[in-house]
């Protein structure tokens, strides 16, 4: 058999019809849903009177729109965002799927709960109608977003229709100096690549550091490749993902996890598989980043300078302009005098309780700058749980953060946490398109631990001096 | 979903690159349960000023442009979320053609979808259409899916390159869970094979 890498061999394994111009149907293993994306797709079903064809396979969580804070027991207040969650606990019922409401301590943010919950398992197709199911590849599954449509074609037949997209490897040697994360790997990457780079590919990162990753940070690697442009992003399974998915609720057990097992393990690219293109960057030469610009693939390490439109060609040149006004940044500021007035901790990029823990070694026996508005939002209800056994929630309240419930939250202000415009933020989310955070709202992308030394000094610092 | 087979209309530019999903549509219009209606809100954060009124200068708000059948963008237009919002805005807004060097993979897709035809140009052809787009409403482009041609206002046609199983989806108007139910046999075929391999699945 010639050679071929691991999103060949997962490819291969999910083909239920292939037509002679390479259109292909697609098995789906595991769809993800949410209360955004969905409700004209179980309604366009109901409308052609359809069943959802595997209800095991579809698991459903509301999180875009939930509110973070204590009083949501009491019911949603803004009426759109009640309907959608409502519309989204009815199509639950009435379709037979599996469902984490509100209340439940196991909601949160889709792309946490379905790893946390065991549902994604290596080798998988994951899909779900939002574009940061790319987080799922670090289990070495095929993950990766579709819109409306496609949710509903999934619901209906459990495949989708598609065509092969091209291998790209991304390999970082090496090992990561102090204060560089995982966040910081995948913004380098993206500032690498281009927002663009990554368009028609699906990528495999591999090497030195990013096998040296916990799987929380390999998640964190995946679920921005989408911000690369790629269909998705792929982590070769190894012990640590076996050790991670063993003993989860819907992880097999027995017998079936032995075979599971003998099958994981012959889940990646061979040594001598064709690439179509090829990027490797030194762990040594990541540093911590940030982000000035209005698009992921504005990305400097914290020690440069806001740079000039001068220094693009092309489109990009008008496109910082425009990026810089909204900004409200001025060229050759050092980014370390770039004050901010808010930081948000959480999301689907760095919600989980690693991040959590990083946070919490920056932030115990510090206390946040007067007037910070500082909220940490963990990804899950067991995330949250999981940091108040530990002690971490202490540490965050001590310093002067808000302790949320699990939700989206500010990463897309579609509940009430939102940026008011002219605010500036030092997110751990994804991205920083204008308006994003909320109208006119400013956002810098940031590690973990940089948004917590941000919020100690009211300005984005190098985290490295509070190591 | 509506047919696609040829228009002819006027052409908006909008050079700026990277335009992305919550550019098109804020995430504040995707708390709708219906499909229908956001054209009001296409680029709304571009559209409207803070006080809800029209900001002159934003292309689609200049008479020449109200219009607008086809849209010519910056590279990687579509960028950032998968809300097939985007495609339902520029659909509802009128628009059934968007030009760009390139597009971000989900919302290539879902045009597809909702009867939009996304068309990927070389960088030297997408500043030629741009710079025939600014002629506003009496310069009129043409594009013609079963011909794959797009030809501007003076009559220079330039051809492009179309997924034939999308194309032929866009001629016919075609459904696709419609086409799928057809290969259910597939389905359930590989279905029945995975219980097997992967029984943990």
């Amino acid at each position: 058999m010639s050679p071929t890498t691991l999103y060949d061999k997962i490819w291969d394994a999910h083909v239920a019809d292939e037509t002679a111009d390479g259109t292909c149907l697609l098995y789906i293993d595991r769809h993800l849903v949410h209360e955004v994306t969905s409700p004209q797709a179980f309604e366009g079903l109901r409308m052609a009177g359809r069943k959802v064809r595997s209800p095991d396979k579809t698991i459903a969580v509301p999180d875009h729109n939930v509110p973070t804070t204590p009083d949501r027991v009491n019911g949603i207040e803004n009426e759109q965002s009640r309907i959608q969650v409502e519309a989204l606990d009815k199509n639950a019922r009435d379709f037979g799927i599996h469902y984490y409401p509100v209340d439940d301590i196991r909601q949160g943010i889709v792309h946490i709960v379905g790893p946390e919950q065991g549902w994604t398992l290596p080798g998988m197709t994951v899909v779900c109608g939002d574009s940061h199911t790319a987080t799922h590849g670090a289990f070495g599954s095929l993950a990766h977003g579709i819109g409306t449509s496609e949710v509903e074609h999934v619901l209906a037949t459990q495949t989708l229709i598609q065509k092969k997209s091209k291998n790209m490897k991304v390999e970082i040697t090496g090992k990561l100096l102090p204060g560089v994360t995982a966040k910081d790997i995948t913004l380098s990457v993206i500032g690498h690549t281009g927002t663009a780079g990554g368009t028609g590919y699906v990528i495999e990162y591999c090497g030195e550091a990013i096998r040296d990753l916990s799987m929380e940070g390999r998640m964190t690697v995946c679920n921005m490749a989408i911000e690369g442009g790629a269909r998705a992003g792929l982590i070769a399974p190894d012990q640590k993902t076996f050790d991670y998915v063993m003993g989860r609720p819907h992880a097999p057990k027995g017998a079936q996890w032995e075979a599971a097992l003998t099958w994981w393990k012959t889940l990646y690219s061979d040594d001598d598989a064709a690439w179509d293109q090829v990027i490797t960057i030194k762990a040594e030469d990541i540093a911590p980043v940030v982000t000035w610009g209005t698009s992921p693939e504005d990305v400097l390490p914290i020690t440069a300078n806001v740079p000039a439109p001068s220094d693009f060609e092309g489109g990009k040149v008008e496109a910082v302009e425009r990026a810089l006004d909204y900004m409200d940044l001025t060229p050759g500021t050092p980014l370390t005098e770039v004050e901010i007035d808010t930081v948000f901790i959480g999301s689907c990029t760095n919600g989980r309780i690693e991040d959590l823990r990083a946070a919490a070694g920056i932030l115990k026996g510090r206390k946040i700058k007067e007037g910070m508005r500082a909220m940490i939002v963990p990804g899950s209800g067991l995330v949250r749980a999981q940091a108040e056994e530990e002690g971490l929630a202490e540490i965050f309240l001590a310093a002067g953060f808000e302790w949320r419930l699990a939700g989206c939250s500010m990463c897309l202000a579609m509940n009430p946490d939102q940026l008011e415009p002219g605010e500036r933020c030092a997110a751990t989310s994804n991205r920083n398109f204008e308006g994003r955070q909320g109208r006119g709202g400013r956002t810098h992308l940031v590690s973990p631990i940089m948004a917590a030394a941000a919020a100690i000094t009211g300005r984005l610092t190098d985290v490295r001096e509070m190591l | 979903m509506d047919k696609f087979t040829k228009i002819t209309g006027v052409a908006a530019p909008m050079p700026l690159i990277n335009i992305d999903t919550d550019m098109i549509i804020p995430k504040l219009f995707l708390k709708t349960i219906k499909r229908s209606g956001l054209g009001v809100n296409l680029f709304d954060e571009m559209r409207y000023d803070d006080d809800r009124n029209e900001r002159p200068d934003f292309v689609l708000n200049k008479p020449a442009y109200r219009n607008t059948e086809v849209l010519v963008a910056g590279d990687n237009f579509g960028c950032g979320s998968s809300r097939e919002h985007a495609p339902w805005a520029i659909k509802d807004f009128g628009i059934r053609c968007v030009i760009s060097t390139s597009f971000a993979d989900i919302f290539f897709s879902n045009c597809f979808k909702n009867g939009i035809l996304p068309i990927v140009m070389p960088k030297e052809v997408v500043d030629v259409l741009l710079k025939d787009a600014e002629k506003g409403e009496n310069a009129r482009m043409s594009v013609d899916l079963e011909a794959q041609t797009v030809t501007t206002s003076d009559g220079e046609v330039f051809p492009f390159e179309v997924d034939s199983f999308k194309k032929h989806c866009l001629l016919e108007g075609l459904d696709d869970i419609g086409q799928t139910m057809n290969k259910i046999a597939a389905i359930d075929g590989f279905e029945a094979k995975a219980s097997v391999e992967r029984p943990w699945v």
